[in-house]
């Protein structure tokens, strides 16, 4: 127990991560089934209130992006890119340790909410956050959302944001500098290259999303007024810090599964990754132009014509290199000897449901025909078919990919398949009906609609669909904790795979490498015609190896940003204190404390 | 499976003009200059999408049908790329994109709002959550219930009293945000009368999915027949009429402190209700104007709309009959 | 602690070579300072953004001091110079003006944060306030963002400072001291840039 509260290994936190957000993945699942439940029935439907349901579809975006799909990419950061570049740990395994327990502390904190009520003095049990997980101003406003809800999103997402950079320092160091001899930056797997990308997004992006907060804060606590159009303030200042934030956070969410994507294809193709640097350029490129786009995001904001042409034409850029990896992908198919591993299947169901997501986001790009679109089902469509149909098919074919080198054991293929089949047949019906229900007029974010538009059929589709997709998620989850009962050995390279992680033993030494491999091409454990595979490694150290200690100083000094943040919700100055002096003590002990690396 | 459901899609997107009835929010069958350049736009972006899907599914499942591995055959060759092809397939989408930009940055400036000159000017305040109409060259007001007239540009400004709303009509056009502090345009031309529906589009609190409303678009005539009634004074019951008593139960009661009746009462919080009896529907065009909602709305409101600021009034039996009636009679 | 692998406790000391030569402390700052770079941007664009949509005064041209303001950003670049000569001290091991630059730098700071705390109660007797108007909102939270930055900033200097005199500070410090630099120099940029922007062009 202590071992786990105290670990800096990379591959430890790796799995805390992987747990903590799996858990959070079921919370916004059951939220975003029981929004779908509500919506069987138009005009009322089951009864769940206005106020529960604009607390749940809140909260299911809030959760599913920052304690979700960001988090369960962190994981695989975290256990797998040392292992790819061939180095020990990451550059700073005392800050990664913090950046968990930060995660964890931060998406407690948030779901607090649903119980907190009575300790504000509500009327109800649930005070959780019901403003949208983009949180538009003015409704934001002490005046418009008195309660604490709003208090706690916005707490709750700086204490987060905090986990997102300090991971985002830590892994931008650990990938430029910590690559073993040999291992040049065009070297790089295909994963490591666009988590590089993804947490420079990280490091510039959230910064813009901390001012907006902070800026709220004040409004909120401090009565200032830079959203609140009485005092001068400009609400649509909001969308456009948040947006500058958000769109770069789409690709944080859409870039790290790409890069999964690109390490299961020639694996189970036996065919190295069709157009290697093209497919690097166009994350870089991808990432670029994401920070150039945010204003499509507002169009229906009344931006003007000449700023509505820009952000429409920036953003069909985008779809340029969009595009191209995903023909880079399917060269990579062509003339290859495919398996269908469950792990490919899901890599496949990226592909082939990421461009109906891609294509939807054309219409969305073209500014005038967004007029009819945006904040419609039309839209909730887009996202799922590119942050389910992309990003979490992405994720599904990772876990299946490196389950066996995280754990030492395999999943059961037989239930993979089960999962998979029944994930796409859930998805396709849970979000290609929103397409129609959208085009038919249903605004996004309504808790009821009126039997009158027409749509109650294809809501019945969707909610079917959400149901199996909530069943797929327990096959998995059953094939998740089976291994534990009925293990299954899994081999140093079950997969055949080419890239340094399958050189070494499942799970892993803590050491990582028994010698730090030296690097000589981009698929070491390959046959090709360049080069025979790399000299497989010793299988005792040569000499000792030092792996460095815990640490409680991490863990304690995260503790102390949510008993700032309990301080503030309570407008208790002592508590903020208490809690400034806990992250002081701790950075200062952190700081003294002998660590080696 | 992806195959087939775009199929339905684009059945539906065929049927959709002649269905519209059983659609009254659809984006899919527009009535007025603005929605039709929409709707023309998104087809364009539509069939193009659909080009481009079936092209790139189709090679994936070629590729999955073709190259599925076979026992003892060698492995593949190791292809790193090929610089022919994929300059080819960087520029063929970058071609496409600008058939979709050129038609969208032409749309964009041809729906940027500017009305004619001689448009009917309405303008447009959003409330928490519900619609009031101004007509400045009129000198009218209306609430929930837009009427216009058919063959006339309208030049809609919103602003909102509150929070961010979305005026949403779809088959009369796109929706606009309205923010307080800021005044928003649209510009459209209806081109055929009838009932249109629309609803706020912009989450905007507790009863952002009821705040609902409907434009009605009429003959000339009948537009003017409308504005008549909406300048005259309200109706005066006759004396010991049901509606008299309940004019003076409505004078009595905490009605007067948020809404206007002209002659009877000034509050400003809630609608207006000089002419509430000539609306087709009330609370944000939520329920059919009838006793009964009337009834129900009057006796508990937020029981109806989550978030409503009209408290339950106490009025019960002969009482609320009377204000009902009263209400009623202000055609 | 106890790892599994406590049979390779013989601690060997084990210097992982960095792939680009560049230090990775002194990278990770370097990325911190590029995400600090948005941060500032952000509050200043916030700024820049209301610059004239206050609806009531006091306005900007009816406070600001700018002499005041600029012996503080004079007093700000003279901390700067401290700083490396504080850290061309400790890279030649010389600690006894090591330690001597370090509270200069330190001091230097300290009136820097003295100044404000002069400007923002003399701003508050003229009656601007956080909440007084836009004007009020922007600009104590920018500078206040940049105070804050310098209180950190001087704790962390007078940290160093205590090691010194403690003799725990030498030589083989200079990394921290450089990266404490790094941090101070980048604070005193970025004043450079508010006081351009709030105080010279009003």
């Amino acid at each position: 127990m202590k071992s786990w509260l105290t670990t800096t290994d990379h591959k430890r936190i790796g799995l805390l991560y992987f747990w903590t957000a799996f858990i959070f993945f079921l919370v916004g699942g059951l939220e975003a089934v029981i929004i779908r439940a509500q919506l069987i029935k138009p005009d009322g439907g089951l009864g769940v209130s206005a106020e529960t349901f604009n607390q749940l579809f809140t909260m299911h975006g809030t959760t599913m992006v920052f304690l979700a799909l960001m988090p369960l990419s962190a994981a695989f950061f975290n256990f797998i890119i040392p292992l790819q570049i061939g180095a020990r740990d990451v550059a700073f395994p005392r800050l990664n340790a913090f950046s968990y327990w930060v995660f964890l502390l931060g998406g407690l904190f948030i779901n607090a909410s649903f119980i907190a009520g009575p300790l504000f003095g509500a009327d109800r049990l649930s005070v959780a956050p019901d403003a949208g997980w983009f949180g538009y101003a003015n409704l934001t406003s002490r005046q418009f959302s008195p309660g604490p809800n709003v208090d706690f999103w916005l707490l709750g997402l700086q204490i987060l944001g905090i986990a997102s950079l300090a991971a985002g320092f830590n892994f931008i160091v650990t990938i430029l500098n910590m690559r073993a001899p040999g291992m040049r930056m065009l070297r790089l797997p295909p994963f490591t290259w666009m988590t590089l990308i993804t947490q420079f997004l990280v490091i510039t992006a959230f910064p813009v999303i901390t001012v907006a907060l902070v800026l709220l804060m004040f409004d909120r606590f401090f009565g200032t007024h830079f959203f609140v159009p009485q005092g001068g303030g400009d609400p649509i200042l909001w969308q456009h810090l948040f947006w500058m934030f958000g769109h770069p956070e789409v690709y944080i969410l859409i870039l790290p599964a790409m890069g999964i994507v690109s390490e299961v294809l020639p694996t189970f193709s036996r065919k190295p990754l069709f157009g290697y640097t093209v497919v690097v350029y166009s994350g870089v490129v991808i990432a670029f132009l994401g920070w150039s786009v945010w204003s499509h995001h507002m169009f229906s904001s009344g931006l003007g014509p000449i700023a509505d042409s820009v952000f429409a034409g920036t953003t069909m850029l985008i779809a340029i290199p969009t595009g191209v990896k995903i023909f880079n992908w399917i060269g990579t198919l062509w003339g290859g000897q495919l398996r269908f591993t469950t792990s490919m299947l899901f890599a496949l169901g990226f592909i082939a449901m990421f461009i109906i997501g891609g294509l939807s986001g054309v219409s969305h790009a073209s500014a005038p025909s967004d007029l009819q679109q945006t904040d419609t089902y039309y839209v909730v469509a887009h996202i799922h078919y590119v942050l389910f149909g992309g990003t979490i098919l992405g994720l599904f074919a990772g876990m299946y990919y490196w389950w066996p080198k995280m754990t030492g054991r395999m999943l059961s293929e037989g239930l993979g398949k089960t999962h998979f089949w029944l994930t796409m047949i859930g998805m396709n019906l849970a979000f290609f009906p929103m397409h129609f229900s959208g085009l038919l007029g249903m605004p996004r974010r309504i808790y009821t609609y009126s039997s009158g538009l027409g749509v109650t059929t294809f809501n019945q589709v969707s909610t079917v669909g959400a149901f199996l997709i909530g069943l797929a998620t327990l096959v998995f989850f059953y094939n998740l904790v089976r291994t534990r009962w009925r293990p299954i050995t899994a081999s140093n390279n079950p997969w055949e795979g080419a890239t340094l992680e399958w050189a070494i033993p499942s799970p892993p030494p803590v050491y990582n490498f028994t010698i730090i491999p030296t690097v000589a091409n981009r698929l070491p454990l390959w046959h090709t015609e360049r080069h025979a595979p790399m000299d497989p490694l010793p299988l005792q150290p040569p000499a000792p190896i030092h792996v460095p200690g815990g640490s409680w100083w991490p863990m304690i000094t995260a503790f102390g940003l949510p008993i700032m943040a309990i301080g503030a919700i309570s407008r208790t100055l002592p508590v903020v204190l208490i809690g400034a002096l806990v992250v002081i003590v701790g950075i200062y002990r952190w700081a003294f404390e002998p660590f080696e690396m | 499976m992806p195959l087939v459901l775009a199929a339905v899609l684009l059945l539906l997107s065929a049927c959709s003009g002649a269905g519209a009835g059983h659609f009254p929010q659809s984006t899919l069958a527009p009535r007025s200059d603005f929605s039709a350049d929409l709707h023309s736009l998104y087809k364009d972006v539509f069939w193009w999408a659909v080009g481009v899907f079936v092209i790139v599914e189709t090679l994936l499942l070629v590729a999955i049908a073709r190259f599925r591995a076979r026992a003892g055959a060698a492995t593949p060759k190791p292809i790193h790329g090929h610089t022919v092809l994929e300059i080819g397939w960087t520029l063929a989408p970058a071609l496409i994109l600008v058939f979709i930009a050129v038609p969208t940055m032409r749309t964009i400036f041809a729906t940027a709002g500017t009305a004619p000159e001689g448009a009917l000017r309405v303008q447009v305040i959003g409330h928490q959550w519900w619609w009031e109409y101004r007509y400045p060259t009129l000198n009218i007001s209306a609430y929930n219930e837009l009427h216009v007239p058919v063959g006339t540009p309208i030049a809609i400004e919103m602003t909102s009293a509150d929070v961010i709303h979305s005026f949403w009509v779809p088959r009369l056009g796109g929706k606009r945000d309205l923010i307080q502090g800021r005044t928003n345009r649209i510009a459209f031309k209806a081109d055929s009368t009838g009932e249109y529906w629309g609803q706020c589009a912009e989450f905007c609190g507790a009863s952002h999915a009821n705040m609902r409303l409907r434009v009605i678009v009429q003959d000339d005539t009948v537009f003017q027949r409308w504005v008549d009634r909406q300048r005259a004074a309200p109706a005066t019951p006759a004396k010991g009429s049901q509606e008299e008593t309940g004019q003076q139960i409505f004078r009595r009661s905490a009605c007067i402190g948020c809404h206007t009746i002209t002659g009877i009462a000034q509050g400003k919080v809630g609608p207006e209700l000089s002419h509430v009896g000539s609306r087709g529907t009330i609370a944000g065009a939520l329920f059919p104007n009838t006793t009964e909602s009337l009834h129900r709305w009057i006796m508990n409101a937020p029981s109806l709309k989550p978030g409503a600021l009209m408290p339950p009034q106490n009025l019960q039996g002969a009482d609320l009959d009377a204000v009902v009636a009263y209400l009623q009679s202000l055609k | 602690m106890a790892y599994n692998t406590s049979e390779h406790a013989a601690a060997v000391a084990h210097g992982h070579a960095t792939s680009m030569g560049l230090e990775s402390r002194k990278m990770a700052f370097w990325a911190f300072i590029g995400s600090e770079c948005l941060l500032f941007g952000s509050l200043i664009s916030t700024y820049l953004v209301y610059k004239g949509h206050s609806l009531t005064g006091p306005y900007p041209h009816e406070v600001l001091n700018i002499p005041f303001t600029s012996f503080s950003t004079f007093d700000l670049l003279m901390s700067s110079l401290a700083m490396v000569l504080a850290l061309a001290a400790v890279q030649r091991g010389d600690m006894k003006q090591g330690k001597i630059w370090l509270f200069v730098t330190a001091l230097l700071g300290l009136i820097f944060l003295f100044g404000q705390y002069w400007e923002f109660s003399h701003f508050v007797r003229e009656g601007l306030g956080l909440t007084t108007n836009l004007f009020g909102s922007t600009f104590y939270v920018l500078t206040g963002t940049h105070g804050a930055h310098v209180t950190v900033g001087v704790i962390w200097l007078l940290t160093l400072w205590v090691q010194a005199l403690r003799g725990k500070l030498g030589p083989q410090n200079a990394l921290t001291v450089e990266i404490t630099g790094l941090y101070w120099h980048f604070v005193d940029v970025v004043w450079i840039v508010i006081f351009t922007v709030v105080y010279l062009i009003q």
